[in-house]
């Protein structure tokens, strides 16, 4: 039987945990919001820009830059794997993560040569485990407070610089994309070469005329796209971080609600068993003469 | 004809206008243009400089430092680099990016090195138009 100090120990210890728990959950509630109003804000761009790429895209067609046509070879498959630099947020990462594995996991069956870059400390955690041969660069997000299109114009710019010195033919982002608080989708999404949902009606029928020319407007824009795409990534993966940190965070202080119901139960009877104990001592004492 | 067109200023950050405008000034990358409902369709990119809108409220101003214009007959949409209305923008930010392109300038070679010339002067312009 567990005696009484040890019992009033560990209710204070959970007691102290739940206390944590809950100002964290609080903490994500309030990031939340934050990161939600910016996934919102940064949306309007991002489809506008698909809007006029989808169009410029189809005029296009056959023969267009690399980064919209592609190389011509999909042996070398770059994974960008985003995660979030922080744990204590439930299954956030290793979703993205198991997502990522099963991706390369066949390609390296069909013989594709593979390589991974991770955007956060999680992910690469999580991956070197299994694939530290293929890990080829990792960005640094952790101190970075409020996620800024700059730090997605810097992982859009070492990305581009592999692509240019041909290291790779076919670049995916994994990130999870934000439903609600209690759903979070990890997502793959192939950014080199550059696809484009078409955009319906008026845009693409629509002839434009460019200015400069068609082609100096497509090379400028596809670097510009891969950013615009990374950094709508980077914000969902954001709004996803916080929400998943809150649901995760919420779980933990109820059931530090319950282990504190039980072992308070656990050390009222005890505590009543005690002084049972000592009544009897007493009275077979008082029997006894 | 219709008098006005929808018009919309994004950044990658944050939406800075929308609504009904008569008239739009954009900076191209070739030359500045000014839109107007019923416009010929056309794309275009940006130099750094002042966009101008005329809506019903009056004239604003923006100062953007790049990015790319689709105007059509109903609409312009600009999505801009990094856009500030004109009055918020503080010639230490400028002078910053300024810097930023003449180093650009200086590890670049060849036609890079012309545009980020080009980038440098554009900034430079922008720079006296705030004054």
């Amino acid at each position: 039987m567990p005696n009484l100090k040890d019992l009033k120990t560990r209710i204070d210890s959970v007691k102290s945990t739940r206390k944590i728990t809950q100002a964290m959950q609080m903490v994500a509630a309030a990031k939340l919001r934050r990161a939600e109003e910016a996934a919102g804000a940064a949306r309007p761009y991002a489809e506008q820009f698909n809007a006029v790429m989808a169009g410029l895209a189809g005029s296009v067609g056959e023969g267009g830059p690399k980064l919209l046509a592609g190389t011509g070879s999909d042996q070398v498959h770059l994974l960008v794997v985003m995660t979030s630099e922080r744990g204590l947020c439930g299954g956030f990462n290793t979703n993205i993560v198991k997502l990522a594995k099963a991706r390369a996991k066949k390609l390296l069956a069909e013989g594709k040569t593979l390589k991974i870059l991770t955007v956060g400390k999680k992910g690469r955690e999580q991956l070197r485990r299994e694939y530290a041969d293929y890990l080829v660069g990792h960005v640094d997000l952790s101190d970075v407070k409020n996620v800024g299109y700059i730090n997605a114009q810097d992982i859009a710019a070492d990305i581009l610089s592999r692509f240019d010195g041909g290291e790779f033919d076919v670049a995916t982002i994994y990130f999870s994309q934000f439903e609600s608080v209690i759903s979070q989708v990890p997502t793959e999404l192939q950014i080199i070469p550059a696809k484009f949902e078409d955009a319906e009606g008026d845009a693409a029928s629509t002839v434009f005329d460019y200015e400069p020319g068609e082609e100096e407007i497509l090379r400028e824009l596809l670097p510009r796209g891969v950013a615009t795409q990374i950094f709508a990534a980077l914000l969902e993966n954001g709004a996803s971080e916080q929400g998943a940190r809150m649901s995760a965070m919420d779980n933990a202080t109820r059931n530090a609600g319950e282990m504190i119901d039980k072992l308070t139960i656990q050390f009222n009877r005890t505590r009543q068993a005690v002084i049972t104990n000592e009544l009897i001592e007493i009275i077979s004492g008082a029997e006894a003469l | 004809m219709a008098d006005t067109m929808q018009f919309e200023l994004v950044s990658p950050e944050r939406k800075l206008a929308s609504g009904q405008a008569v008239s739009v000034l954009i900076p191209g990358a070739d030359g500045d243009l000014t839109a107007m409902p019923d416009h010929a369709p056309v794309v275009t990119t940006l130099r750094p400089g002042i966009l101008v809108v005329e809506m019903d409220g009056g004239k604003q101003e923006f100062a953007v430092t790049g990015g790319f214009a689709q105007v059509t007959a109903e609409g312009a949409t600009v999505l801009a680099d990094e856009a500030m209305p004109k009055a918020e923008v503080s010639s230490d930010v400028i002078q910053e990016r300024i810097s930023a392109a003449q180093e650009a300038r200086d590890n670049a070679q060849g036609a890079e090195r012309d545009d980020a010339e080009k980038r440098m002067a554009d900034l430079a312009a922008l720079l006296d138009a705030m004054v």
